[in-house]
């Protein structure tokens, strides 16, 4: 388990990959779901 | 025929594509879920590693889709962008505006997990390279049509001024894609071509190839919540 | 003026302003555009002189040799070849028979002398039994 989470010695970059990614990602979806409520709100 | 294209132009209308867009958007956005699940179990757990590179290359399973899109994605927005100015359709510009923010986080996302791939495997994080640089320009193309249009207050012209400014941009799509090909460049050609078989394991290319359906069914259901968003706003 | 003469005026204005940025960024873009001369154009002294320059091609297999923090090796591009030095931390992926790309000066010895050295990896994918497999089915119409 520990073998897969050190990724070969590339953690930092695959996991910095992904991580940084999908941060983005659901960032955006919760951004959105924030304007999307806001719009709803004021007709 | 008639009545079907009939049918496409009453949807053209930001009141009856508004309900549509919500079904739609919700059954794209539960499928990309899955996908995401599927294409990164194949990713980690089946696709073998790399000869070259070991474990680093597996960055590739979000590097190259996030890639793919970033130039897809702009593409898409220009085409509304140029229907919108031709046809002078509302829901075209919003369109436009839509894809915006979803293509420059891809574009973001592609030179973030390059960096962090050219660090261990080429030894730098960043080169001034014809691929590298157009893809940086890109960002700065959708930052630009984005800052554009919200510079301007009247949506319609907001619309107009941004279609320009997308339409010249791509200019640069052909130019980040064949890159690699046209000059010397520290990035390697493109492994997946429509005119080869790929250069690379069967397993790695169904990775690649779910996550970047899953790339699109995310931009499609985020793209279209954004456009409910801005028919709610603008009308 | 009328406003919507004033908004045509401010269209062309941001047109033109669009096609200077795009002809500067194309200049700047040619420029720079070749990123790494091969051995054979720095032969032909298609490479620029008395500044810094990138070569890039394969490191030539058996040339790469340690001496303490220095390196030497020959990069090819199967045509022609040009001797390195070089000091300090090398890629991961910097090994004998692959790519590289590699910063600095030629001196008048016809040695170039590199500030970095980049590695340049090829865009095939495969497990580490394929790549043996490839490499010993090379091997043997070699030595036939």
């Amino acid at each position: 388990m520990s073998e897969f989470f050190a990724m070969g010695g590339y953690a930092l970059y695959v996991w910095g990959s992904y991580g940084v990614a999908f941060a983005l990602l659901a960032l955006e979806v919760i951004l959105l779901a924030h304007r999307s409520r806001n719009a709803r709100r004021t007709p | 025929m008639s009545t079907d294209s009939l049918k496409w132009l009453w949807y053209a209308s930001p009141q009856t594509f508004y309900p549509l867009a919500g079904i739609l958007a919700r059954g794209c956005a539960v499928a990309a879920a899955v996908l995401a699940v599927i294409g990164l179990y194949i990713g980690f757990f089946v696709a073998p590693t790399d000869a070259q590179q070991g474990e680093a290359y597996r960055i590739i399973f979000i590097h190259v889709p996030a890639a793919w899109m970033s130039m897809f994605l702009y593409v898409v927005m220009a085409f509304w962008a140029a229907i919108g100015l031709a046809f002078n359709t509302r829901l075209s510009g919003m369109m436009a505006t839509a894809l915006a923010p979803t293509g420059a986080l891809f574009t973001f996302v592609a030179l973030w997990t390059g960096a962090l791939w050219g660090k261990p495997t080429w030894g730098t994080w960043w080169v001034w390279d014809a691929r590298l640089t157009s893809e940086l320009i890109l960002l700065f193309l959708y930052l630009g049509f984005m800052a554009l249009q919200a510079a301007i207050d009247e949506p319609r012209r907001a619309d107009r001024a941004g279609a320009v400014l997308a339409i010249v941009g791509v200019i640069n799509i052909p130019i980040i894609y064949y890159s690699v090909e046209w000059w010397n460049t520290l990035h390697q050609g493109a492994s997946v071509s429509l005119k080869s078989a790929p250069s690379m394991a069967a397993t790695m290319f169904a990775g690649m190839i779910v996550m970047a359906a899953a790339f699109w069914m995310y931009s499609i259901a985020v793209t279209l919540v954004r456009v409910r968003c801005i028919i709610l706003e603008r009308e | 003026m009328k406003p919507r003469h004033k908004r045509m005026a401010a269209i062309a204005l941001g047109v033109v302003a669009l096609g200077v940025v795009a002809s500067l960024v194309l200049v700047a873009f040619n420029r720079n555009i070749v990123f790494f001369f091969t051995p054979s154009q720095v032969a032909a002294n298609e490479a620029p002189q008395g500044r810094t320059f990138r070569i890039g091609g394969l490191v030539a297999p058996g040339s790469v040799k340690r001496d303490g923090v220095d390196v030497n090796f020959v990069v090819t591009d199967t045509a022609k070849a040009i001797p390195v030095l070089y000091r300090g931390q090398l890629p991961d992926l910097f090994r004998e028979g692959k790519g590289v790309v590699a910063q600095g000066e030629l001196g008048a010895d016809g040695v170039f002398r590199a500030r970095e050295v980049l590695a340049k990896h090829d865009e095939n994918y495969m497990p580490p039994e394929a790549a043996y497999a490839v490499e010993r089915a090379q091997k043997t119409i070699q030595t036939k």
